[in-house]
């Protein structure tokens, strides 16, 4: 456990300290669901019908933005090739990092999307499913996301490969994120949706780490 | 740079005698293979043929029109082998991607790289072709319905797992990688399968595996399982063009480095 906290630790501090992770995220979020009336038109019965979607879409690409970075810069100085002989199993390592993406990403759309729900005025009755989907879904997107990151370390260029590779396998949390908002908005009982994006979530997290170290050690080899 | 010399090698060795080798190490040598494909070969392609034309008159001329879509109830013959092979060819790159990572097989990666275009057009081909079907039976050329949906995705996953061949290099990486990205995908079949249970939308359940037995009539039952041996039969004659043209490919890359080397 120490070992997890403590690289944990370090790349949240590289994150922040390097200055472009957790806000550039909430800025690009930002702008995507900005995009969205600009796109649709300003009725506010059309915005409240798209909202959850919209926020839902936005939070996946936000997600996307930072993973090639996820294990690129360890890659390239080597860190990389220290974790794999180290003692604690580059599982272990994946996991910690995939909890970092989270927080330096995750965490920060979680609370700015409230505010944007309401830019997109979402009925009342959406918002805390909304924060909550979310608070259960996004971890989902950091380990899913993991995956593509390990796949394409080696590359230069992988920037372009790494939405074609994780997008189709975001497509359940976007679909049972929403459902949960849509179904607690249009009277419905949001438990059921909520309860498969935590198993979506709970499956990510078991899987991703063993798919995402064999790409690493696949490319360290 | 790395080439993957241990198709040469197969070649060059012999083996001590007296050493029995399962068939699957036999055919991992790609001369072998080679020689096995070649007997195989004459055989697919006619079968495959055959059936075309056969079923192709069967579908188009000798079936009847449905009593509620007419004519274009023919579109099923193509539509439906199309929709077929495109989750089998995944499910076939997803087993020989576990077979390459299990057992390091040379011929599996090749084998599952040199299926993955086919199987790219085969749901390239399903999509079309359900959409031009579902002009004149729901009055759209698209619904978002779920099946739809997920065979678009199984599009997309296709596309990956090409680009990411295409994108590493080192075709042993690359094999390596790609076989993960598979079993990663395969993931998405059962989604694919279940889900007209799970969102029960405008798109028709299966009405040929039902437990009650097919619940289409026998005189188009016939003509689209004719065509689904046409496609299939397309598909290994195919695939064994494609794994050849691959093994030729990489002797010649690895001879190029031989020679560069000397």
């Amino acid at each position: 456990m120490n070992s997890f906290l403590t690289i944990l630790k370090r790349d949240v501090r590289l994150a922040i300290r390097d200055g472009n992770t957790g806000g550039m995220a909430v800025a690009f979020f930002l702008i995507v669901v900005t995009l969205f009336p600009l796109g649709v038109g300003p009725e506010l019965p059309i915005l409240a019908r798209i909202s959850a979607g919209v926020i839902w879409a936005a939070a996946l690409l936000s997600a996307l933005l930072s993973l090639d970075g996820l294990f690129q810069a360890d890659f390239e100085d080597g860190a990389l090739d220290l974790f794999a002989l180290s003692d604690p199993p580059l599982e272990y390592v994946v996991a910690a990092k995939a909890v970092a993406h989270w927080v330096v990403t995750g965490l920060p759309i979680i609370v700015a999307a409230p505010f944007l729900a309401i830019l997109m005025n979402i009925p009342a009755d959406g918002l805390w499913i909304l924060i909550l989907s979310m608070t259960i879904g996004t971890p989902g997107l950091s380990f899913i996301g993991a995956i593509g990151a390990a796949l394409t370390v080696t590359l230069k260029q992988g920037g372009a490969l790494v939405p074609i590779l994780v997008l189709p396998l975001y497509i359940p949390i976007l679909i049972f994120g929403v459902s949960a908002i849509d179904s607690a908005i249009f009277g419905g009982n949001p438990v059921p949706s909520l309860l498969i994006l935590g198993a979506i979530t709970l499956f990510a997290m078991g899987l991703a780490p063993f798919a995402a170290a064999a790409a690493l050690r696949a490319a360290l080899e | 740079m790395l080439v993957h010399t241990s198709l040469l090698n197969h070649t060059l060795h012999h083996k001590p005698a007296g050493v029995r080798s399962s068939p699957m190490q036999k055919y991992a040598n790609p001369l072998r293979f080679t020689r096995l494909a070649d007997k195989i070969l004459p055989w697919s392609s006619a079968v495959a043929v055959a059936a075309f034309i056969g079923g192709l008159y069967l579908a188009l001329a000798a079936s009847p029109p449905d009593f509620q879509q007419g004519e274009s109830v023919r579109l099923m013959y193509v539509h439906v082998p199309n929709a077929w092979l495109s989750t089998q060819t995944y499910m076939f790159i997803a087993l020989l991607s576990a077979v390459s990572i299990i057992w390091k097989h040379p011929l599996a990666d090749l084998g599952a790289k040199a299926a993955a275009p086919i199987g790219l057009i085969f749901t390239g081909l399903a999509l079309i072709t359900g959409s031009i079907w579902g002009k004149p039976m729901w009055g759209t050329w698209w619904v978002w319905d779920a099946r739809l949906t997920s065979v678009l995705v199984l599009f997309f996953l296709y596309l990956g797992y090409m680009a990411i061949w295409r994108a590493i290099e080192d075709q042993q990486k690359a094999s390596k990688v790609a076989a993960i990205l598979a079993l990663v995908g395969v993931v998405n079949i059962p989604i694919i399968k279940f889900s007209v249970e799970w969102w029960n939308t405008l798109h028709q359940p299966s009405s040929v595996f039902r437990a009650e037995g097919p619940a289409i009539d026998g005189s188009m039952l016939w003509p689209l399982l004719v065509m689904v041996l046409a496609f299939q039969a397309y598909f290994v004659t195919v695939l064994l063009w494609r794994m050849k043209a691959e093994i030729v490919e990489r002797k010649l890359l690895a001879l190029q480095y031989q020679e560069a080397s000397e």
